[in-house]
This record gives C-alpha cells, sequence and structure tokens, in this order.
C-alpha cells in the first residue's frame, strides 16, 4: 500500500459504524459535523433521521448503519454528520465516529467478492486492507440515489 | 443590429422592453374597445401605441415589424378618424394582429423566423377592412422610403436641419389620391415641447402622410450665435398642405402636444403661404426662460458642437425627441446625450411631463436582498430567543429596544415583497390570447371576461402559474363551454362566456376560472374513471369526489382529443405545479351553469405568518390563516361516529378530530382527551377539521426554506423553516395532513402501516 509510484492516489476518510470500518471517497465529502438533534420527517423511511439546519439550508440526514441494513446504533453526542454533496445533492450521513483519512491507490483496492445480496449489491464497491484491517469502500451514489428512488 | 458590440445595442434593448409596455396598452386598449367602450381616447391610445412601435422599429430598421404597424395603424387611423366602426369581426382580426404584431416583436428581438405567412394573411384581413370603407390606401413600401430619414436622426438632429430634411420630404410624397383641399398649417413648438420629448419632425412628417405638403421653416427669431440659449425654441413651420382629409385629422397630427405649441390650421383654396407672425406670448416665454440656472449644463456641452454658428439652435433638447418622442424613454435608458436635457424638465409645469418614475432592477439583486431579509428575520428571532432566557426584565432598555427591531425587521420584509410583487395584469392578458387562439380551434365563440387584473402576486407566482392557468383557460373553452348549437338549445347566449377573476381573500390570493357551460358531466366522469380503473366499479362516490377525479393523473374527459386538450396530462398537472407553489385548487360545478376551478395561492413564497406548535416533543410550524379557532376539549366534546373515528363538537356543529401527533406519526394516539389543545382550521374549500397538538408556544413570522423533495417527499409538510434557536420545525400542510387522515382512516390496515414508524 505505500506504492507510490503510480500516480492514481485515492483519498479515503474511514469511519466507524457498528464497529466495522467503512471509508468514503474523500472528494465527496463537504464537512464533519458534530452531532445535533435532527428534526424528523413524518413516515419516512427509518434510516431517514430527519433534518438539520446547516447554515441556513435544511440538510437531510440519514442514519448509515440502518441505511446499509446493520443494527442502529445509539445515538450519542459523539456520534458525527458526514455532509457529502453527491451531484447537486447535500446529505448528511450519520456515522459512530470518524476514523482517519488514509491515502492509496487504485491497486490497493480490491473489488468485493460475488457474494452479497441483491439489495447491498453495489453499496460496497471495493475492499482494502489497512494494518491488518479490511476497510469497506462505499459507493456513494448507491446509498444516495437510491434511497431517492425509494422515496419516490 | 444583430451585432452585439453595437452601440445601440442597449437602446435597441430598451426598445423591447418599451415595446412589452405598448403591446400591453394596446391589448388594454383594444379589450375595452371589445367591452364596448367608445372612448375616442382608448381608440388613441390603441393607436399610439402602434404608431410608437411602428416608429421605433423604424428606428432600428426592423422591416417587417415597421411594414406590418404601418398598415395596421392605416386601419386604425380610420377608426380613429370615425371613418369606419369596428364591428365584433373587425375587432377579431384587431386582436390577431395585435398578438401577431408581439410575435413580430418577439421574433424581431431574438432574431427569429419571420411568420410571413402569418403577416400576409393577417396583412389582406386589414386590406379588406380598408377596402370596406372605401380609404385610401397606401403602399407599404412607401414606409420603407422615411427609414432613412429616421436613421438620420441618429446624428444631431437639429432644429435648423429640420428645415432641410423636411424640405425634401415632399419629393417621397407620390400619393395617388385625389387632392382636394388646400391647409395652411401655422406650427410654433413652445419650450415644453420639447420638454416633454416630443418631436416636431414626426409632426411634419404625419402631415406629409395626408397629401402633397411643402414646409417651410421660418428661423428670423433665430438671435446671434452668442445670444443663443440652446434648450429655447426659435423656430416655426408653416406647412401648406393639399389633402383631402379633413381639419380634424391634421390637428389629430398634433394632438401629443396641444397646449405645447401654436397651431393654427386654416382652410383655403389659393396656394398662396401666408407669412407666419410670433404671437407675442410666445415671446415673452423665451425671455421667462432665458435666466434658469440649467442652462449652464447645456451650454457647456455647446463646445462639443464645432460648426454650430450655420445651425445654431442645434441643442440637446432635439436629442431626446429623437429617441421615439415618447417620455417613457427617459425612465429606460438615460443616455448621456439625454442628461443635460433632463434637468430642465421638471421646470416646465407642463401636465405631460409628470410620469411616474421606475427603476428597472436586475431580479437577481432583488433575490439577494429577499434572501438577506430572510437572514435578518432568523437572526432577529435567535436574538430575541437569547435575550429572552437571559432573565432580563421584559421593560428594560434592550426589551424594548428589540421590540422595535422586531417591527423593523417586518416592515423591511414587507416591502421587500412588495418589490417582488407584480400586477397579474400581464399574465391575464397573455390568457385572453389563450382563448382568443382556443375559441379559434375548436370554433367556439368565446369571451373572456377578467376581473381583479392590479391584484399583486409574488414575481415566481405570476411565472409559474403560466402554464397551469394556461391548460385550466384551455380546458375551460374546450371542455367546459358546450357548442354553440347545444348553446342555443340550452337557451343559452350563443357566446360562452370564460371568467378569469384574481382577488387577495385572508392573506391569499384567489384565482378563478370559471366558464358559464353544461358543468361537469357526473356520469360520464364516473363512468371514464371505472373504464380507466381509477376507481373500482362499485364506488360511491359523492358529487365532489367524482370532480376531484378530474385531478386524477391519467384522466382526460374529451370523447374526441382534440388539438387543444384532451391528451391527459391535464389536470393532475395543473394541481401538482399549484401544490409546488404552495397553493390548492378545488372545483365547484352546477350542471347546466358552468364549473369553477380555484386556485388559492400563498402571497409570497418566501414568508409565512405561523402559528408555532409542539406536537410529541417535536416543534411544528401550521399557516395562521387556517387557524380559525383554539379550543380545550373536555371527554364531553368528544364523540365517536365509529371507532377511529371521532368528532368534536363546537357549538353546534360537528368537526372531524385527528390527532396531529399520530397522524405525523410521531407517537400513539391520545386516548383522554380531557385538557388537549384543539386548533379548529378552515380550508378555502369550506372543509373544517380540529387538529389535537399538545400546546401553542408562539405566533411569528417564518421564513420558508424549501425542503429537497427529491430525496424524501414527506406527506403533509409543505417546507421547513429555521427557528430562533437554530432548530429546524416542519410546516404543516393541513389540508394534505387531513385528506391522508381520511384516506387513512378509510383503509385501517394503512393506518397501522403508517402510524408509529418514528
Amino acid at each position: 500500500m505505500s506504492d507510490k509510484e503510480t500516480s492514481n492516489t485515492i483519498e479515503l476518510l474511514t469511519f466507524q459504524l457498528a464497529d466495522q470500518e467503512y471509508s468514503l471517497d474523500i472528494m465527496s465529502v463537504r464537512e464533519i459535523r458534530g452531532w445535533t438533534r435532527t428534526t424528523p420527517l413524518p413516515h419516512a423511511p427509518s434510516y431517514m433521521k430527519g433534518v438539520i439546519n446547516l447554515r441556513g439550508t435544511v440538510l437531510p440526514v440519514m442514519d448509515l448503519s440502518e441505511r446499509l441494513g446493520l443494527k442502529p446504533q445509539k445515538q450519542t453526542e459523539r456520534n458525527v454528520i458526514i455532509v457529502v454533496k453527491h451531484e447537486d445533492t447535500m446529505t448528511g450521513l450519520l456515522v459512530d465516529a470518524v476514523s482517519d483519512i488514509i491515502a492509496l491507490t487504485s491497486e490497493d483496492l480490491q473489488p468485493p467478492p460475488e457474494m452479497q445480496s441483491a439489495d447491498s449489491a453495489s453499496v460496497v464497491s471495493a475492499l482494502t486492507l489497512i494494518d491488518e484491517r479490511m476497510i469497506r469502500v462505499l459507493d456513494l451514489s448507491s446509498i444516495v440515489t437510491s434511497a431517492q428512488s425509494n422515496a419516490a | 443590429m444583430s451585432d452585439p458590440n453595437d452601440p445601440m445595442a442597449e437602446i435597441r434593448a430598451s426598445f423591447f422592453i418599451e415595446c412589452e409596455e405598448l403591446l400591453e396598452a394596446l391589448q388594454d386598449g383594444l379589450q375595452s374597445l371589445d367591452d364596448g367602450d367608445e372612448d375616442t381616447e382608448t381608440i388613441n391610445v390603441v393607436f399610439r401605441a402602434v404608431h410608437s412601435i411602428k416608429g421605433g422599429a423604424g428606428a432600428f430598421g426592423l422591416e417587417a415589424l415597421v411594414r406590418f404597424a404601418h398598415r395596421f395603424e392605416t386601419v386604425l387611423d380610420e377608426v380613429r378618424a370615425g371613418r369606419m366602426t369596428p364591428d365584433a369581426d373587425a375587432l377579431k382580426i384587431f386582436f390577431q394582429c395585435a398578438d401577431h404584431l408581439s410575435d413580430l416583436v418577439r421574433v424581431s428581438r431574438d432574431d427569429g423566423d419571420l411568420p410571413d405567412d402569418k403577416t400576409a394573411e393577417l396583412l389582406q384581413h386589414l386590406d379588406d377592412l380598408l377596402g370596406e370603407t372605401g380609404a385610401p390606401e397606401e403602399e407599404a413600401e412607401e414606409e420603407i422610403d422615411f427609414q432613412p430619414a429616421v436613421l438620420s436622426l441618429d446624428l444631431d438632429f437639429g432644429d435648423a436641419e429640420d428645415d432641410g430634411d423636411v424640405a425634401e420630404l415632399p419629393s417621397l410624397d407620390e400619393l395617388p389620391s385625389p387632392l382636394t383641399n388646400t391647409f395652411t398649417i401655422k406650427f410654433r413648438p413652445e419650450n415644453d415641447l420639447f420638454d416633454t420629448g416630443n418631436e416636431p419632425f414626426h409632426m411634419l412628417r404625419s402631415l406629409d402622410e395626408m397629401g402633397e405638403c411643402k414646409v417651410t421653416c421660418h428661423m428670423d427669431s433665430l438671435p446671434e450665435f452668442a445670444d443663443l440659449i440652446p434648450e429655447q425654441s426659435y423656430l416655426y413651420w408653416t406647412v401648406e398642405l393639399q389633402s383631402d382629409v379633413d381639419e380634424a385629422e391634421i390637428s389629430a397630427a398634433f394632438e401629443f402636444v396641444e397646449g405645447l405649441c401654436t397651431l393654427e390650421i386654416s382652410k383655403q383654396a389659393s396656394d398662396a403661404v401666408t407669412e407666419y407672425e410670433l404671437p407675442d406670448d410666445a415671446a415673452t416665454d423665451v425671455d421667462a426662460d432665458a435666466g434658469t440656472p440649467e442652462m449652464d449644463q447645456t451650454d457647456a456641452a455647446m463646445p462639443s458642437l464645432p460648426e454650430i454658428s450655420e445651425a445654431p439652435a442645434v441643442s440637446e433638447v432635439p436629442d431626446i425627441a429623437e429617441s421615439d418622442g415618447s417620455q417613457k424613454e427617459d425612465q429606460v435608458t438615460p443616455t448621456a446625450a439625454e442628461k443635460p436635457a433632463s434637468p430642465a424638465t421638471p421646470k416646465s409645469p407642463s401636465p405631460a411631463a409628470a410620469a411616474k418614475s421606475v427603476v428597472r432592477v436586475d431580479l437577481d439583486r432583488i433575490e439577494r436582498l429577499v434572501n438577506l431579509v430572510g437572514e435578518l428575520v432568523i437572526n432577529q428571532a435567535m436574538l430575541s430567543q437569547s435575550l429572552e432566557s437571559s432573565g432580563l426584565s421584559p421593560h428594560s432598555d434592550a426589551m424594548n429596544g428589540l421590540e422595535e427591531f422586531q417591527r423593523l425587521t417586518r416592515d423591511i420584509q414587507d416591502s421587500v415583497m412588495m418589490i417582488r410583487a407584480q400586477p397579474v395584469k400581464s399574465l391575464f392578458q397573455r390568457m385572453s390570447r389563450i382563448v382568443r387562439e382556443a375559441s379559434a380551434a375548436v370554433g367556439k365563440d368565446v369571451r373572456l371576461h377578467t376581473e381583479g387584473e392590479s391584484t399583486e402576486v409574488d414575481k415566481t407566482v405570476i411565472e409559474r402559474l403560466a402554464d397551469p392557468l394556461t391548460h385550466m383557460i384551455r380546458n375551460a373553452v374546450d371542455h367546459g363551454l358546450e357548442s354553440s348549437a347545444d348553446r342555443i338549445a340550452a337557451g343559452k347566449p350563443e357566446e360562452g362566456r370564460v371568467n378569469l377573476t384574481a382577488a387577495h381573500r385572508s392573506g391569499r390570493v384567489v384565482i378563478e376560472v370559471s366558464d358559464d357551460g353544461g358543468g361537469i358531466n357526473r356520469p360520464k366522469v364516473l363512468q371514464i374513471a371505472i373504464d380507466k380503473g381509477l376507481i373500482p366499479e362499485d364506488a360511491n362516490l359523492s358529487d365532489s369526489e367524482i370532480d376531484n377525479l378530474l385531478f386524477l393523473p391519467g384522466f382526460s374527459t374529451a370523447t374526441v382529443v382534440s388539438d387543444l386538450s384532451g391528451r391527459g396530462v391535464g389536470m393532475d398537472v395543473v394541481r401538482t405545479s399549484i401544490q409546488a407553489l404552495g397553493g390548492r385548487i378545488t372545483i365547484t360545478s352546477t350542471p347546466g351553469v358552468g364549473t369553477t376551478f380555484s386556485i388559492s395561492l400563498p402571497l409570497t413564497l418566501a414568508v409565512l405568518d405561523g402559528m408555532v406548535v409542539q406536537v410529541a416533543d417535536e416543534t411544528l410550524v401550521l399557516p395562521l390563516n387556517v387557524v380559525i379557532e383554539t379550543l380545550t376539549l373536555t371527554n364531553e366534546d368528544v364523540e365517536m361516529v365509529r371507532p377511529g373515528a371521532n368528532v368534536v363538537r363546537v357549538r353546534s356543529g360537528f368537526v372531524p378530530l385527528f390527532d396531529l401527533g399520530q397522524e405525523l406519526g410521531y407517537r400513539a394516539p391520545v386516548e383522554d382527551y380531557e385538557g388537549s389543545v384543539v386548533l379548529l382550521i378552515a380550508h378555502e374549500d369550506g372543509s373544517r377539521a380540529a387538529l389535537i397538538i399538545d400546546s401553542i408556544q408562539d405566533q411569528r413570522q417564518v421564513v420558508i426554506k424549501g425542503l429537497d423533495d427529491s430525496f424524501y417527499r414527506a406527506p403533509g409538510i409543505a417546507a421547513a423553516t429555521i427557528l430562533g434557536d437554530g432548530q429546524i420545525a416542519l410546516i404543516l400542510d393541513t389540508s394534505d395532513i387531513i385528506t391522508n387522515a381520511i384516506g387513512a382512516a378509510g383503509s385501517p390496515s394503512a393506518q397501522n402501516l403508517t402510524g408509529l414508524s418514528a
């Protein structure tokens, strides 16, 4: 993973979700915020935590672990919201904790083995190993867009 | 002319803006003629509008526009002179011409393709009208001949040069019409004439259009150059006109400048030119104005004009006039040339100079202001909340100051919203065109009656209302009104009637489209809905429920799909776009009498007077205008109709009771009603409901923040707002909540699915 000869470097933001490590391309991350109380939307899917005030705009926040089908985490003051931008939509992702920013090359990424159910097939786009820990690289577009089509 | 670097581009742009206003005036005038107004001033307004468009178009070399406007003007002139009385058919053609004129203006502005076929067709109609009255028909080409003369105005077109130009004009004139009378017209413009932006050249030109014309310019009162006052009118003219027109028509050429000049028209048999003596009062005028301080400005401009000795009267004043003789030009583009002259205007107590001043502002700037004011309101709310929580006495200076601040914020907000507000008139005028086109397409005789055109609505609302309204108007003409034969059979006047009204009602704007047609054919609507599988076959629906079937997606009642409507993308799209504006649409229909669609819209899309309430620890905002009463319940007030459906007794009436916390899925339904706070709400359609809430917090203005619908569209939620503590509160759409609640109550299983999800 320290092979820096290839110019194709990717930086990933890693974070904790239900004691597992996930990551997102740092280019899609706009900011990281501390936990604030969300205003729930009526009849929303359970992973939709509601909306928060992001400097005057209304930002929808979803619980990423519930969105991924993991068991819902207890919300505490230590949770953080990662504000991501996909296409022109800003979304807040609620995670347990942000860990690190790692830089690696595309060769370090391995495609996930073909063993997932159809439901979450494309949510994890790649796997990588850091210090013997497996880190899942999430595909943001499938998280955000399929949520949109579900809602519609 | 289409070169973007053209220095004329800016003037050209302002010409088109002005055209919009003129076209509006034209529509207005025609409409009042159509409504039976026979005031000559109305005809004059119509005539002047077309004339001004023609004049401006000539200056920019827009030939097609000039040619069409000219012919239109010729016919209107016949009407103006009283030689022709416009009947219904003529007015119809006039309307079409006005529509076409606005098309031509648009095409000319965008450099699009000219609709030549349509032009030719309408010109033919106009010629037919002219033929009826036997008026002399002018060659369209003749107008083109004038263009070089108009364009030459771009140079400094001074009074002295007038002489030269105008003297050449008779050579252009080759009218075949018999010349019967000889008139001698003495015309002496006063200073006010120039101050108000008029231009003698235009008047002389219109005289020239009437017949053979010999113009003499008198320069004998011109002072030496050293004594010359550039804003002073020194010249006068004698015109000898041979024409078959009557005296009234000649004086009509000067109607714009009535009272601003000395005019004498005399009819004579001989060709002798009478010398014209200066009236004494005009001479005193000259002295009176001589000492005014404004002269300095124009004096300063003098050195820039070198060979002035030959034409000493060259001054800034004709510059304003050359733009096209309209005072509006002053507001549109204060070009450098005009500025020295404009200070002179206030000193003349001319009645015509009282144009109201208008500033054109880029919409983006207003948007920014609106956003800033929105932030200000939120900030003010935060400030008052933090001051209150700091435990200050309510009588302290800080709290008093805050109150003042609150009032100011509100005033600022209202003023800013007023900037964005526009009368719905432009929208209604567009609709009158839709009615004309739609009625022609389906062969029905329809008259549009509009009311409340001056009602002001937010600009965005107007823009986004155009499409749905067009749809509804077309529907009214196509489906709403019966065919002429059916109407006569039903004992109604043959001419169908579509009403379009706008009014402010309890903080909202209500726009209604109604027709006097056959009303909604309910058995047919029901049958179609069943055939299309939109409702079950055994459904038992009330009349208003059947009417509302029209709003279902994919519904279309037209047996024959016409060009106009009936493609099944109708009313559901209309409803969606109205709802997107925070509005609601309702139908009322009486068989044989007609159908009314009523749209109720918020005045602004940015701010809302809201009632802040607490439900299950959530703060929610309801639009204040739907809340008519607040009650505290006792168990005796609540009556059960059937399990899960309760009503509350309010005085002698029963109102359905809903638990807001349950409807939003925030908590389980309230078991004990004793002491619950209830909001009684009423909607435009007359429906009422009672909503159980936990407590009322406040009444205040909230800034509407849109929710990102693409992500998740929450039912019953219209928008969101930011409270003083920075938290987001949802703004409820009460009518949506109640519709959902009624729907859910009808099928208990759905209720179980939606309830308690949070």
